[in-house]
């Protein structure tokens, strides 16, 4: 794999080199950014925002309930042991099973569609560069076809341009 | 934020991990052998059997029951007040959070033990998880201890994926800050994080759904706490208001567990950079809220009582009030409301100081409500001839002090290897301030012109 990138200081400068990168022709699903933090409030941080992870929990919650629902009612009826003269399917306690099955079949569909959706977890990042960590914003490039062209759009921001 | 600021503050938050102290191993070894002390009472009493405890008929519940209510409730600090925070998009709860959701995640751990350290025969504890046995006898689905089960593990497991989904960030932080084998450690607990911005869009989704979601799953475990006691009819106990009465003590203890916490981090960890005055008095007004709140149920619970005149209740009533446990009873009130509301309602008085103070005052006197909610009332049953007293023995002081040791040598550790405040939140808070500062700047500059 062969990238070409350039680390920017601050988000103005790294908006600055998305931009550029975007008027030569190079189109967003091709062009890299990471940093040590989520920027919010920039535009070039605003891609891949949908997602269906809330859909998806929702979904998870379900199966929860329904596992609960047939746990409780299967296992009361295997063994039907009168209690306390309650039913033997009995809704009313049976409802604090299921709520907390409910919940954490939430949780961990959320949980498990984070980790598919981020691609994680993975060995180690085939493109990075610690700087990142150092608070730098990596914009760059992977498999560039038009070399010169990415190298210019990334330094017009006034940072040397770095190849892996 | 300045490139520079931004570096300051890894280096200041990483610091702890990378630099080591004699004082951190002698504080480890302290720990741990008190830690060492109170399992080889356990040991003691699994060998021994349990009459070496002061519990026998009929108070079959006492201190051990008591930590375990008294943990359950300390762990209400963390995760709920954290997603609650998040929820609302607290600015000020950034480097506070992480320092919450750790005393989860370590106080449920401790307190499911005591269900443990309660059996006579502990290594049978997994008869309490619902698995068919070759017999198809299935665990009573009917009974508030099974539901402990379903609501302790549901918690614990949703409360530990909301401490480490954060953290995934920051391993990746220390990770390129480091060398060798920490490199190659923390490699592998950041999972490949690169920061996409893909990455944080899905990493911030998973917390918001696990914030609301985690907020009545933490409702419903001191709840269904409450429920091993007001399902019973046994005077004082048989309460419809026990569930919100439990749920309003733990938070109030969590806090205060939670100022506890943060004081020891910013002396030991020298965090006052991050952990400001402004954070402990706010948390100072929540705490006071709760102490208004936690006597307010007293209050209502006891006028109740008090006016209905059952009397096996009120004789639960004056035993606490007047009789043998009336010094404790006491004290429970002055630490509970009349040092908190005196120290927290003066806004001179609340400090970093006076919030430590007044949260050490409410940890003892909510270790001292659990223990007046659990013996009082089974020593006084309505039958006079069941009556009896509870004296704790050596085994049960030894293993709840030790308990005590735990939690602290947990907390020691964490903030030895994770950074204990999040890293890159607190960067997302500079940066919003700083952008904030811009723009009232610029404004300033537009309306300036002529």
């Amino acid at each position: 794999m062969s990238a070409i990138y350039g680390l920017y200081a601050t988000p103005q400068a790294a908006q600055h080199a998305v931009d550029g990168l975007r008027a030569a022709g190079i189109g967003d699903a091709r062009i890299t950014i990471m940093s040590s933090e989520p920027f919010e409030e920039h535009e070039f941080a605003q891609r891949d925002r949908a997602t269906w992870m809330g859909w998806i929990a929702l979904g998870g919650a379900i199966v929860g309930l329904t596992f609960a629902t047939w746990l409780t009612r299967m296992t009361e009826l295997a063994w039907p042991l009168p209690t306390g003269n309650m039913p033997i399917v009995a809704w009313w306690p049976n409802l604090i099973v299921m709520f907390e099955l409910t919940m954490l079949g939430g949780i961990l569909a959320a949980v498990a569609t984070m980790l598919v959706a981020a691609s994680l977890p993975r060995r180690r990042p085939a493109f990075y560069d610690t700087a990142v960590g150092e608070g730098r914003i990596l914009v760059g490039v992977e498999n560039p076809t038009d070399a010169a062209v990415v190298e210019r759009a990334l330094s017009a921001a006034g940072v040397d341009v770095r190849r892996l | 934020m300045s490139e520079a600021t931004a570096r300051k503050m890894s280096d200041d938050l990483l610091r702890p991990l990378l630099q080591t102290s004699w004082r951190f191993y002698l504080l480890v070894a302290f720990l741990g052998a008190i830690v060492l002390t109170g399992l080889c009472t356990w040991a003691y009493q699994v060998y021994m059997g349990f009459g070496m405890t002061g519990i026998n008929m009929p108070i079959y519940w006492a201190f051990y029951i008591t930590n375990f209510v008294f943990w359950i409730g300390i762990s209400h600090a963390g995760t709920l007040i954290s997603a609650i925070l998040r929820l609302v998009n607290a600015g000020w709860r950034r480097p506070v959070t992480r320092c919450a959701e750790v005393i989860t995640a370590f106080a449920l751990m401790i307190g499911a033990l005591f269900p443990i350290i309660h059996l006579g025969r502990p290594w049978l504890f997994f008869w309490l998880t619902p698995y068919p046995s070759n017999r198809m006898i299935w665990p009573n689905f009917r009974s508030p201890l099974v539901w402990d089960f379903f609501a302790i593990s549901t918690y614990l497991t949703g409360s530990v994926l909301f401490l480490v989904l954060p953290m995934i960030p920051d391993f990746a932080l220390v990770r390129d800050r480091t060398a060798g084998v920490r490199r190659k450690v923390y490699g592998v607990l950041a999972l490949g994080w690169q920061g996409t911005p893909r990455q944080w869009h899905r990493l911030e989704s998973a917390m918001q759904i696990m914030a609301i979601a985690i907020i009545p799953v933490a409702v419903s475990v001191h709840t269904i706490v409450s429920f091993d006691f007001s399902m019973a009819p046994v005077p004082m106990w048989h309460s419809t208001m026990f569930g919100p009465y439990f749920v309003a003590g733990a938070i109030f203890s969590g806090i205060a567990g939670l100022i506890i916490a943060m004081a020891a981090l910013r002396k030991f960890l020298h965090l006052e950079d991050y952990l400001h005055p402004i954070h402990f008095q706010n948390l100072g007004k929540l705490l006071l809220m709760m102490s208004l709140l936690w006597t307010y149920f007293v209050f209502a619970e006891r006028l109740t009582i008090w006016y209905g005149n059952e009397s096996a209740e009120v004789r639960v009533l004056r035993v606490t009030q007047k009789g043998s446990f009336a010094p404790l009873y006491w004290t429970m009130v002055v630490c509970n409301f009349v040092v908190p509301f005196t120290i927290l309602s003066l806004r001179r008085l609340r400090t970093i100081a006076g919030c430590v103070i007044a949260s050490f005052c409410v940890c003892i006197g909510m270790w001292l409500e659990r223990f007046l909610i659990v013996v009082p009332s089974l020593g006084h049953k309505y039958l006079p001839y069941t009556w009896g007293q509870y004296r704790p023995r050596p085994v049960e002081i030894i293993i709840t002090i030790a308990t005590f040791a735990a939690m602290t040598l947990l907390y020691t550790l964490f903030s030895k290897f994770v950074p204990i405040i999040s890293i890159w939140e607190l960067k997302v808070g500079e940066h919003a301030v700083h952008e904030a500062r811009l723009q009232r700047a610029e404004h300033a500059i537009g309306e300036a012109r002529p």
